[in-house]
């Protein structure tokens, strides 16, 4: 059952980012890149991660899309007349380029959850790798142990304190560039 | 445990952004083809996540930050290079070729 709900949003996933790719008004791609999103969203919970799930539609498909859509209301972009997509040779190297990389990345498919075992164990030392992945659900047991929330709130903020620390420069940056970028005079 | 099939799929959507970087020249849906990039990436943590621990989860809380400090500062370049240029076409940016 799981599987089938898996691979419905995966289909879904796929076929609006195509679309997203493919479609030639910038209103209507961004729309399948939202649909895309939400598809993500629901495998993140099916991958026992609720809580990025949620944020991931929160934030990246309401927020980050929300952005994206002022622009393109801002400047007018939404009505296109001539399309922007490349001609045979961009359609030739995107396909190229595309399938090299599914190519190269396709072999993951077939990774299970025994072999990424058998493979740490053989080529590492890392006792605490090989615990997690032996049963393979280190998730679902730290969820089980302090929430969904609580496991991912404990060691943001105390493991990866100083990363989450250098986050929030990194958005202060982001603040201050977009605002002197957006208020210069030309 | 949808390990395998979960990281085939980021693979797909990773590629597919690939090709709508190089097959697109309007700039806003170049920044989107990204965006479709870093989710597939995201897809990868959350899946080996359930595996590992709870690592690739905060992995993905960073990954979401930088994309939306990215896609702040990326729009706000988008803004002005309209305003010089009246277009987003990257066919009509070509200062650089010389």
């Amino acid at each position: 059952m799981t599987e089938a709900v898996f691979y419905f949003f995966a289909l879904a996933a796929v076929v609006s980012a195509a679309m997203c790719v493919l479609s030639r008004s910038p209103v209507s791609a961004l729309i399948w890149l939202v649909q895309a999103m939400l598809a993500l969203g629901a495998i993140f919970v099916l991958l026992q991660a609720q809580f990025i799930g949620i944020i991931q539609i929160l934030v990246y498909a309401g927020a980050i899309m929300v952005l994206f859509l002022f622009i393109i209301m801002l400047l007018k972009l939404g009505r296109v007349e001539t399309t922007d997509i490349r001609g045979p040779a961009g359609m030739a190297a995107a396909l190229v380029v595309g399938g090299l990389i599914v190519a190269e990345l396709g072999g993951l498919w077939f990774y299970t959850t025994p072999r990424i075992g058998r493979e740490v164990r053989a080529s590492a030392g890392n006792v605490l790798a090989m615990q997690a992945f032996e049963g393979g659900r280190a998730a679902q047991q730290d969820a089980a142990a302090h929430g969904v929330v609580g496991g991912i709130a404990a060691p943001l903020f105390q493991l990866y304190l100083v990363p989450f620390e250098i986050t929030s420069l990194l958005l202060l940056a982001a603040i201050v560039g977009a605002v002197v970028l957006a208020k210069r005079r030309a | 445990m949808l390990l395998g099939p979960a990281l085939g799929l980021s693979a797909v959507l990773f590629s597919l952004g690939v090709a709508g970087v190089v097959l697109r020249r309007n700039a806003i849906v170049l920044f989107m083809c990204v965006e479709l990039m870093l989710n597939a990436v995201n897809l990868a943590f959350v899946a080996f996540a359930q595996v590992y621990g709870v690592g690739g989860y905060l992995m993905v809380f960073f990954v979401m930050t930088v994309a939306a400090a990215e896609a702040a500062v990326g729009l706000a370049i988008i803004l002005a290079v309209f305003r010089h240029h009246q277009s987003i076409d990257l066919q009509n940016i070509n200062l650089l070729h010389g």
